[in-house]
């Protein structure tokens, strides 16, 4: 075995089940809350890359030429606006039905989905887009013949995903807040009747998600140079099995499972096959449904009369 | 208007005016960057003007929204539509318009008959296609409307089906007209694979297990060059009628077509024989899932999706009834992609992405979920009107995504409200005091 490869995947499997962790957190939250799969949260991701791209090169336009001023800039506005997404799809598409069919909301989510991704495609054209490498070089491990290395870019990746992790988690667990908001995970009712305003608390949840999924967009969209508007479906997918895998519902779950699902995956593509990887992340997700539906730290779903 | 109304109007005038201010600011947020700043390689290019205008019309919209909530006619229309949509199914008075649906239907099936001989080739194709989202459309209408079960990965039975008559062809020699129930088979089978692992899952998450497994067999048909030719696809033998072939030449020893009949040479001839046994499919499927829906197995599937719960209390067995609606959506998937495969010619894993399975949701959802005549009705209005409206081509995938939005919000039911027939005993059950009969006799006597 070709140790160097098997470091270089591991690296590569890091940076990427950090991307899944931060995409996966809006799903679990959203389902925790409330109970729906957020099916256009994978395009949430999508737009934020556009929009990340949009601002960085609105920022060099206007003379700006320290790229980590820029990157900063560029992550918080992207957050901001990525959040008014968020905000206003709950508010438009997913409110009214609080109290529909069981379906209309995954529904109605398929909808979303299907709108933001045509909406991208028409207004910013179907073309492939692409942005400026800003960030260069790696650190380089073992002799010229056998090497692995992890460039800054993952670094970066890896150390914006763990700030922002923690900082949610102590935004959960740790402020007043986060036990709104895991009252209202528990029993809706309940909670308004405790006098906690339960429809700020789900639009919030919303707007989380969108912001850490603009975390990640902008993080890959620095990464790989490039996009277009069909982004979102896979990776959303994926995110979604990352979810499913860790337990939904369980915010520890969405990093776990994010981080198992990119570890899997890059070592299946580096020592099996690159073409079946998206065939394994989809075969991942639906043996974790069928054999242990609640993953590995989420509670098992009881269904109530 | 009297003071106090004109005093609660102008309130409400007000309330209007800083809601779609709210909503103007919003949009400017949402649509200005992507909107106005256009990607151009690195650079940008300035549209500031589109993001105002579109701003402009949602705070119009918004205010206009507010300011309805007013008039009486209104008010009464939107509380109309809530009772509406809430109120489910509805059972006919027994008896009821009977002959004006026969008349209907009667008419109907002349017309789709007569229609191929009026319209020219490229409508003539349309229409086939229209057909067969026709029967995707009833397929998926009974995995989703009668058994309530959310499946995104149906396009994966279609792609069985079409795969089955391309490969059928090159490997085995498989002919058009076997390859229709060789592939509706093999489909109901693909249904039932699938079935088993998704029988006690509920809701969402049996709606994911299936997108991944037709995502799955996408990228299986994608990559597996040996077998299915991957993204290059393969051909798919057209029909012969007969062992006419339709080509303008026959292979060694076959006859051609047109020159058994001494017509000159068009592939008219070919779109109309499909569309001719595709119109005949449609129709006896149409009428069968309709007979269907009366019987024990669609009432249990229509039980089942109202209360899961309940109906298992009840003594139904959950999993042949979703297994049973599973098979036959999967048939009717399976039958339209033989159809799909023989009249393009050629299959290759583009036509079969998510996308598709969307656009099938949403013929169902438009449709209402449940009513035959609505899915119908929708698979006609989503293959025709675009095509009529062709400079409107990029906005066609919005405008389903909108329709699946605006569907779920205010009418989860669907636009045609579902009707069940009632059905009268064929004699009295009770009798009176006077006229007893041994209880023996009486149920003899129905059970002939």
């Amino acid at each position: 075995m070709d140790f160097h490869i098997l470091f270089q995947q591991l690296v590569n499997g890091l940076t990427l089940g950090s991307v899944y962790g931060l995409i996966a957190v809006g799903y679990t939250m959203v389902y925790g809350i409330i109970g729906m799969i957020n099916f256009a949260h994978g395009d949430i991701y999508m737009i934020s890359a556009y929009l990340a791209a949009i601002f960085m090169a609105l920022l060099f336009s206007f003379g700006l030429d320290s790229v980590p001023l820029v990157i900063v800039c560029t992550l918080m506005i992207t957050m901001a606006i990525t959040a008014v997404y968020g905000w206003s799809i709950e508010h438009v598409a997913y409110r009214p039905l609080r109290n529909s069919t069981r379906l209309a909301p995954l529904i109605s989510a398929i909808g979303v989905s299907l709108i933001l991704q045509n909406y991208a495609q028409i207004s910013q054209g179907a073309g492939t887009q692409s942005v400026p490498t800003l960030i260069e070089g790696a650190l380089r491990f073992g002799d010229d013949n056998a090497f692995f290395q992890i460039t800054y870019m993952q670094m970066m990746i890896i150390a914006v995903s763990a700030v922002s992790m923690g900082a949610l988690t102590f935004l959960i667990q740790r402020t007043a807040y986060g036990r709104k908001c895991r009252a209202t995970q528990q029993d809706r009712t309940m909670a308004s009747i405790l006098g906690i305003n339960t429809d700020f608390t789900i639009s919030s949840v919303f707007v989380i998600g969108a912001i850490m999924a603009a975390i990640a967009g902008m993080l890959v969209t620095l990464t790989y140079g490039s996009f277009d508007f069909y982004v979102g479906f896979i990776v959303g997918i994926k995110a979604f099995t990352a979810a499913v895998l860790g337990g939904i519902g369980s915010l520890p779950g969405a990093m776990l499972g994010g981080l198992i699902l990119g570890l899997s995956e890059s070592l299946f593509s580096g020592f099996i096959n690159t073409d079946y990887k998206d065939v394994f992340a989809f075969s991942i997700l639906v043996l974790v449904m069928i054999f242990k539906p609640s993953g590995l730290l989420g509670k098992p779903l009881v269904e109530k009369v | 208007m009297s003071h106090t109304e004109q005093y609660n109007f102008s309130k409400t005038a007000l309330r209007g005016l800083r809601d779609a201010a709210f909503a103007g600011v919003i949009a400017l947020i949402v649509f200005g960057p992507m909107n106005g700043l256009i990607l151009d390689g690195y650079g940008l290019d300035f549209h500031l003007d589109r993001p105002f205008l579109m701003a402009g019309i949602v705070a119009l919209g918004r205010f206009l929204l507010t300011l309805s909530g007013c008039l009486p006619a209104v008010r009464q229309l939107r509380e109309r539509l809530m009772d509406f949509s809430h109120r489910g199914v509805t059972v006919e008075q027994p008896g009821d318009s009977q002959v004006r649906w026969k008349v209907l239907i009667l008419l109907t099936i002349i017309t789709g008959l007569c229609a191929p001989f009026l319209v020219s080739k490229y409508w003539l194709t349309i229409l086939i296609l229209a057909l067969i989202y026709v029967l995707l459309g009833l397929g998926l209408n009974i995995v989703v409307g009668f058994a309530g079960l959310l499946d995104l990965g149906f396009v994966a039975f279609y792609a069985v089906g079409a795969y089955v008559i391309a490969l059928g062809a090159q490997y085995w020699g498989l002919g058009f007209w076997t390859a229709i129930p060789v592939a509706a088979v093999l489909a109901a089978l693909a249904g039932c694979i699938l079935a088993f692992p998704v029988l006690r899952m509920h809701g969402d998450y049996l709606a994911i297990v299936t997108l991944g497994f037709g995502e799955i067999i996408r990228l299986v048909l994608n990559n597996w060059l040996d077998f299915t030719g991957g993204p290059n696809g393969v051909r798919a033998p057209s029909p012969t009628l007969f062992g006419l072939e339709f080509t303008r030449k026959a292979k060694e020893g076959g006859i051609p077509f047109h020159e058994y009949f001494g017509l000159e040479y068009s592939s008219f001839y070919k779109y109309l024989l499909i569309y001719l046994v595709l119109f005949v499919i449609v129709v006896a499927l149409t009428l069968f899932v309709h007979r269907l829906r009366n019987m024990p197995m669609g009432r249990a599937w229509e039980a089942l999706r109202e209360n899961e719960i309940a109906c298992r209390s009840l003594g139904i067995n959950h999993v042949t009834v979703k297994l049973s609606a599973f098979m036959m959506g999967a048939m009717t998937a399976g039958i339209g992609g033989v159809f799909f495969a023989s009249y393009q010619g050629f299959v290759n894993p583009t036509s079969f992405t998510f996308f598709e399975s969307a656009l099938i949701l949403a013929i169902v959802v438009l449709g209402g979920m449940g009513s035959i005549v609505g899915v119908i009705i929708a698979a006609f209005v989503f293959t025709l009107v675009p095509e009529m409206l062709r400079e409107f081509a990029d906005y066609r995938v919005l405008v389903f995504g909108v329709v699946m939005v605006l569907m779920m919000i205010w009418r989860p039911r669907g636009l045609l409200q579902i009707r069940r027939k009632a059905f009268k005993r064929p004699r009295p059950v009770y009798t009176r005091p006077g006229e007893a009969q041994p209880l023996h006799a009486a149920s003899a006597g129905q059970s002939l």
